[in-house]
Parts: C-alpha cells; structure tokens; sequence
C-alpha cells in the first residue's frame, strides 16, 4: 500500500526529485521474484522515452511501471497477465518484442525468409550453372596442356 | 571574410563535383584520354576547395566567431580547444560537412592511387563518386548552410551538448564516417563497372583494397561508439540496438559480406554479379543510415536533427543513387558472364554461406528498424520493436554463422574435403566443448548461454590458430622450418586468421555479461554496498567545479578480499547554462572486467543511491574489434592488395614457352 501512495504522489503531486532506473527502495525482498520482475522489465518500453526498457530508463513513469509489475508479481499474477494488463492500457506500444500476429508476421518471419529465399535461389543458380557451363569436354589441345601442367607437378 | 570564403569554396566545390560527375564519363564513353584526365584533376581540385571551406568553419569555432550562427548555437568560448574542433561535427551542419570532406577525400584517392587502373575505368568510378559529392555538397548549400550569418552578433554561444563534449565525441563520429563514406568507393566502382560492362578480377583487385579500408574505419566506429555509450550513458550497456546503432551495423554487416566476396571474385573470378550487387546495397544502407540519423524519421537516443525538408532531399539523395544502381544493376548484370566453377563444398561455396547469413541477420536488423515506421504508415498501429527482438532474431542468426566459420575458414578453393577440414579443426573443436563443459560444471549461478558462448568464442579462436599452425606444418619438419613456414604465409591469411579470433574474443566478452553481478543501494560514508567478490565503500561525497560544469561526486573504494583494489568516483554533473544533470560513471578497470559505479541520487542526509556492476571481461568486447581491425588492416597491407603487382607462375611460363 505504501508503495501505492508513493505513485500517486509521483503522479499526482508532481513529485520532482531525480527518479532513475531501477532504485534501492523499489527492490523486492524475494530475490526469485525480484529477478522475474527484472526479466520483465526489460521487455517493456517506457513509453515516455525513446527506445529504452523500464529497466534502463530514468523517467517517473518507467518508474511507475517497474512498480505496477512487481505490485502484480507480489499478487501472485503471471508474467501473461503482467504484460496482457499493460498491453490493454498502453497498447502493443509498451512491449519491446511485439507479439506475433498477422500485423507482425513479416517482422518475425522476414529474415528467415531471407535465408530461406537466398538458399533456395542460390541451390537454383548452382543446378543451372552445373548444367551449362560443366558439360564441355576439353578439346584435344587443351587435354595436352593440361597433361603438361599435371605432369610438372610430379 | 574567411567564413564567407569558406562558403565561396564549397559553392566552387559543387561546380567542379559538377564537372568531376560529368566530363570524365563522357570521356570513357567517347574514349578520349582528354576528358578522362579531367576527373583525376576535378577530384584534386575539389578536394583543395572543400578543405579550404572546412578548414575555415573549423577557424570560426576555434576562433569563437559567434557572428556564425552554426558557432552560436554549438560552441561556448570556454570550452577546451578539442571540443570547439570536435564541436564541428557535433550538429547537423558540421557533421554533413564532415560527410561531404570524406567523400572528396576517398575521390581524392582513387585519384591519387588508381595510376595504375584501367583508365575508362577510373574515369567511370571518379565520375560516380563526383555525382555523389555533387548530391551532398548541393544538400549542404541548399538546405544545412553552416556558414549563415547571425545579426546582431550574440556575446556568447549557446555551447555544446555536454554529453558531447568527451573524447569519444572527437574519435568515434570521424571513424565511423571514414566508413559509412568509404564505402561510397566500392558503390562507385560497382557501379562505374556496369557502366562499361567490365568486370573480372582486375576490377576485384582494385576495389577490394577500398573495402576493406571502409570496413576497418567502420569497425572502430561502431566499437568506439559501443565503448562511449557504454561510459558515458551511464546505464551500463554496450549495445541498445538504437535505431541509429541499428544504422551504422546494418552498412557493416553488408560490408563484411563483401569483404569476404571480393576475395572469392578476385582469386577465382566467381560471384561477380553478387559482388556487385553488394557493392551497390552496402553504400546503399550508408546512405539509409544517413537518411534515418539526419532526418530524425525514427526518434532515437541520438537523434538531433529533425527537419522535414532535409529528410526529403536526402531521401531523393538516397532514391536516386539505390534506385538508379540497382536499375543499372538490373540492365547490365544479365550480361555478366560467370567464371570460376567450384563445388559446392569449398571455400566459395562457404563464403556464399557466410554472406546468405550476413544477408538474413541484416534483413532482420533492417526489418526491425523500419516496420514500426511502415506498419504505422500503412494501419496506423503503434508498435516498439526494441533489443528483444534482435535479440531473439539477428543474434541466433549470428551464432550459427560464427558456429559455421573455422570450417568454412580451412576449406579449400574450388573443391573442398569437408572431412579433412573436419579432422584440421578436431582438436580445436574437442577443447572448445571441453572448455565449455568445464564451465558448465564448474561456474555456478548465470544462464547457460554464458558458457556455451565462451565454448562459442574459444572455438572461433582456437580455429583461426588451428588453420595457422595446420597451414604452417607439415609432419617431420623441425620447429624452425615450422615457424619460417607460418611467417611466410601471406599477411591476408594472418589478417583473417587474427580478425576470426578477434570476433571470438568478442563473443567472450558478450558471453560473460551473463556472469555480470549488480547491486544497488542507499550508503551513507563508511557504508559497503556488495558486487560479486568487490565490495564498495562510500569514502565521501563532495562538490566540485570543473571547466564549465559544478558536479557532485561520491568517492568509493573498491575493496577485494578486504584489500584496497583502487577508488571510482562518479558524480551528476550539471553544465553552465543546461537544467538537465548528467551522469558520470565511475569505472575501474581490474584486469579485463571493470567495475562500474553510476551513481542516482543525492541525499539531504549524505547518502548517495547508488547502482554498481562487477563487470567480468567486458574489455574483451572491444579488444576484439579492435583485433578485427588489426586483421583488417594486415589484409590491407598484403603484397597481394597492393595494385600492380602481376606474378606470373612457373607453369604459366612454361605454357608460354611451348609453342602451341
């Protein structure tokens, strides 16, 4: 409860002192709880900044977010429901590794596609190039030349 | 009068970029020696005017000209000497400048250095990059003039951002444009190649040189940026996958592909029309990386500048030079006849894997940094695409490359014996699994990948010293001959050998990070705070007044076994004139791991918050890169890089000698 208190003083009262990444008094007495709540954080934007996790940011808010996740770990609540909770308030916006759906389908899958098209053309390029270009025998000057050069490595 | 005949230079520097894109070419089209010689004096020439004009913006900072807008609103005259030089290149203005420098400088030196190239080639290549200096030096003159005038003249500047002004600021941003501009010279060399449709391994011998120059500038910058954001942050990371970070890798990845592939086209006259392609999407990702830093179009840690029409006249920058050396590209490329056949188990056909996966890990790092950009533009839906993803995308792309190199490394040209590689590199891989098992078992605590990347790194090192040692020996040779054999290899094969190892050592350090420890704390003076085997003690807190700053610094001592290691100060610093205080970490380097001490908070009652880090081999982060470069660099000064040098083998005499 007393941390609630102290959020809404950081939001409402416009509290104004430096609040930085992850601070002393934020920090769970249950170190397994703890470390989840870090993991957690990392995949998680603050929203107010940009491109950094709730867990390297300075901002109040990204402050305000480390503490709503570790109040729901302490309730019991799965990583799932953490980051369904915060998606419904902040949007897809708040997760650092988006969900797969059919809007991210090309994100997730686009390199390995890439991979998957570069093989695939590069097995294609060789098959034809093997056809073409390895079925000239050599001519009867070339097979002598080659007979000299062979023999010069005895 | 200096600022105004700066600008006069640059405006002359445009006209002969004019002349430079323009006369040459039509000289190799019509063959005539006349017109070609014009590029190599135009390349000259604008060389002289653009440094003339960078030299004078240089003199306005040192000289504290504030009657030059550029200077007001970027420098401070007490700021120290480096920084009003470095200052620069700190903003906008400056650093297109300093992009617009380098890029008369490289066609300065294919000048210089291409006597001995085929000459309609030369001509083609200087006329491209002329085009390209034409671009940029127009971009400056049109929209991001530094050398306006500000009326009435303020007393002082503005001054620098602070978290600029280190000297990391005046290395890693020259660095990295040395590479992101190098590159411009593979661009205008693939793409002077296609326009008179030759291409074979003396294009490849002259090209490759300049590559790997703009690949081992490259590779500082991005290290040398990685280590500033490292100390200078504050946050303890080496890698934010920043979209601006995401800007700079993306050139490099592309780069290393094609480092690799002008080796393959020069010794064996293959993967030409890949080479090329590359050539043009390398310089093609500099010039995205330019549009996504100077637009400002993805906001990011290290975006400052963020103006529309700028963003549009590069993007017309950038749609012209990709759009028109792919469309090249397209015309020409069926042409290309391709050489040099080669199994599918060989040194070509690794390389041809090391570049499909250079290829995916960029796509992916391209992709993550523009879909939330595109799917916002397209549905409206706001996405964040942050170091997760990359991490669980480009990275394991990565490993199973890294995994993949000391075989690829030790396999033959043309038809390659995947299980004498196997046996070559037995040994190598047994003590890698071994070193990996090792500390599996014995390294308690931190995730398993810690291990098995050390395993990871220690195969990539013990590789590159087995294919010395397996190329060097041969059974009943004595020591001696042994060692004479290994010095004798070429400087290209110790510079591969030394750069693999160098990404080992790299993976060691990024594989250690999982062993890093941190605590973090409220301590009064006399009060410890824990970190693995360290432990560190508040001493004091204090006030002090630097050059244009007022900090407030906590004192630590580090203590090891109950010994004194060494003292780490760190400290908010608050710059005259800026509200914003910045953080100073504290570091202690004790042999390859450091310390890291970033302090939050200051207390009324003498307490200081505080988050420190025990840091295990983070050095070998950078070290390695910077042993990438050395390889780099080794591979450069190989006789074999050197243009000109034509050896003519014993058989190729002999055959001459026989009539046929």
């Amino acid at each position: 409860m007393k941390r609630i208190i102290g959020l809404y003083l950081v939001l409402f009262l416009g509290f104004s002192g430096a609040a930085l990444a992850v601070q002393p008094d934020e920090v769970l007495a249950d170190k397994a709880l703890e470390a989840r709540a870090r993991a957690l954080s990392t995949e998680l934007r603050c929203l107010v900044c940009q491109n950094q996790s709730i867990d390297d940011s300075n901002a109040p808010l990204a402050r305000d977010l480390r503490l709503i996740v570790r109040e729901k770990l302490v309730a019991g609540e799965s990583e799932d429901a953490i980051l369904a909770f915060l998606v419904a308030r902040y949007g897809e916006f708040v997760l650092l590794k988006p969900r797969f759906t059919m809007a991210t389908a090309l994100l997730w899958l686009g390199p390995f596609l890439v991979l998957l098209a570069g093989g695939i053309g590069i097995v294609l390029v060789a098959r034809r190039r093997r056809v073409t270009e390895n079925s000239t025998p050599l001519s009867a000057d070339e097979q002598a030349r080659l007979d000299l050069l062979t023999r010069q490595g005895d | 009068m200096t600022v105004e005949l700066g600008h006069y230079a640059l405006i002359l520097a445009l006209a002969l970029a004019f002349v430079q894109m323009t006369v040459p070419l039509w000289g190799s089209l019509a063959r005539d020696p006349a017109l070609m010689r014009v590029g190599r004096m135009a390349a000259w020439a604008s060389f002289g005017f653009v440094t003339f004009s960078y030299a004078a913006l240089t003199m306005a900072y040192v000289n504290s000209d504030f009657s030059v807008l550029n200077v007001v609103m970027n420098s401070h005259s007490a700021k120290p000497l480096i920084y009003k030089i470095s200052g620069v290149w700190s903003n906008h203005e400056g650093s297109m400048m300093l992009w617009v420098l380098i890029l008369v400088l490289f066609a300065a030196l294919v000048a210089w250095r291409g006597g001995g190239m085929p000459e309609r080639l030369l001509a083609s290549v200087l006329s491209v990059q002329g085009a390209i200096a034409f671009a940029f030096i127009l971009f400056v003159v049109v929209t991001s003039n530094p050398f306006e005038r500000v009326f009435p003249i303020p007393v002082e500047g503005q001054g620098l951002n602070p978290v600029l002004q280190d000297p990391g600021l005046a290395i890693h941003p020259p660095l990295l444009y040395l590479g992101y501009v190098g590159f411009s010279i593979a661009y205008s060399f693939a793409v002077g190649a296609l326009i008179h449709g030759r291409i074979d391994a003396v294009f490849a011998r002259f090209v490759r040189p300049w590559t790997l120059l703009a690949w081992l500038f490259l590779t500082l910058g991005i290290s040398m940026g990685s280590y500033w954001a490292y100390y200078e942050l504050g946050w303890g990371g080496w890698w934010f996958w920043d979209p601006v970070e995401n800007a700079s890798l993306m050139p490099w990845l592309m780069g290393t592909a094609l480092v690799h592939c002008t080796v393959v086209m020069e010794k064996r006259d293959a993967l030409k029309v890949w080479t090329i392609l590359l050539a043009i999407l390398t310089f093609s990702l500099s010039l995205l990386g330019a549009f996504i830093v100077r637009s400002g179009v993805l906001t990011s840690v290290h975006s400052f500048a963020s103006d529309p029409t700028r963003g549009v006249f590069i993007l017309g920058i950038l749609t012209f030079f990709v759009g028109g050396g792919l469309a090249l590209f397209a015309w020409r490329a069926p042409m290309l006849r391709q050489g040099g056949l080669f199994a599918a188990v060989s040194r070509e056909g690794a390389l041809i894997v090391n570049n499909l996966f250079l290829a995916a890990t960029c796509a992916a790092v391209l992709i993550g940094t523009l879909y939330p950009l595109a799917l916002e533009a397209i549905s409206g839906a706001a996405i964040s695409v942050g170091a997760p993803f990359f991490n669980a995308t480009a990275v394991p792309l990565v490993v199973m490359l890294l995994a993949f190199l000391p075989i690829g490394q030790t396999l033959a040209w043309k038809r390659g014996n995947l299980l004498g590689a196997a046996q070559r590199m037995m040994v190598a891989l047994g003590i890698s699994i071994l070193v990996s098992l090792v500390m599996l078992s014995m390294v308690h605590g931190g995730p398993v990948a810690a291990p098995l990347g050390v395993g990871l790194g220690a195969w990539l090192i013990l590789g590159s010293v087995s294919e010395i040692m397996s190329r060097s020996w041969r059974r009943g040779a004595t020591l001696r001959i042994f060692v004479a054999r290994a010095f004798g290899l070429p400087r290209a094969a110790w510079g591969a050998a030394l750069a693999h190892a160098g990404i080992g050592v790299t993976v060691i350090g990024i594989a250690a990070t999982g062993w890093g420890v941190e605590n973090l704390g409220v301590l009064k003076p006399g009060e410890r705070i824990e970190i693995g085997a360290y432990s560190l003690v508040l001493d004091k807190s204090f006030v002090r007044n630097g050059q244009g700053f007022r900090e407030d610094v906590a004192r630590f001592s580090v203590m090891e076994n109950g010994g004194f290691a060494g003292a780490v100060e760190t400290g908010k610093r608050v710059h005259a004139g800026r509200y914003m205080p910045t953080t100073e970490a504290g570091i202690l380097t004790l042999g390859l791991g450091q310390v890291y001490a970033s302090v939050n908070d200051f207390h009324a009652d003498g307490s200081v918050s505080l988050k420190a880090y025990w840091k295990p081999l983070v050095l070998l982060i950078w070290l390695g890169s910077l042993l990438m470069a050395a390889g780099g660099g080794l591979a450069l000064i190989d006789r074999r890089s050197r243009i000109g040098i034509v050896v003519r083998s014993k058989a190729a005499a002999l055959l001459a000698g026989r009539p046929a």
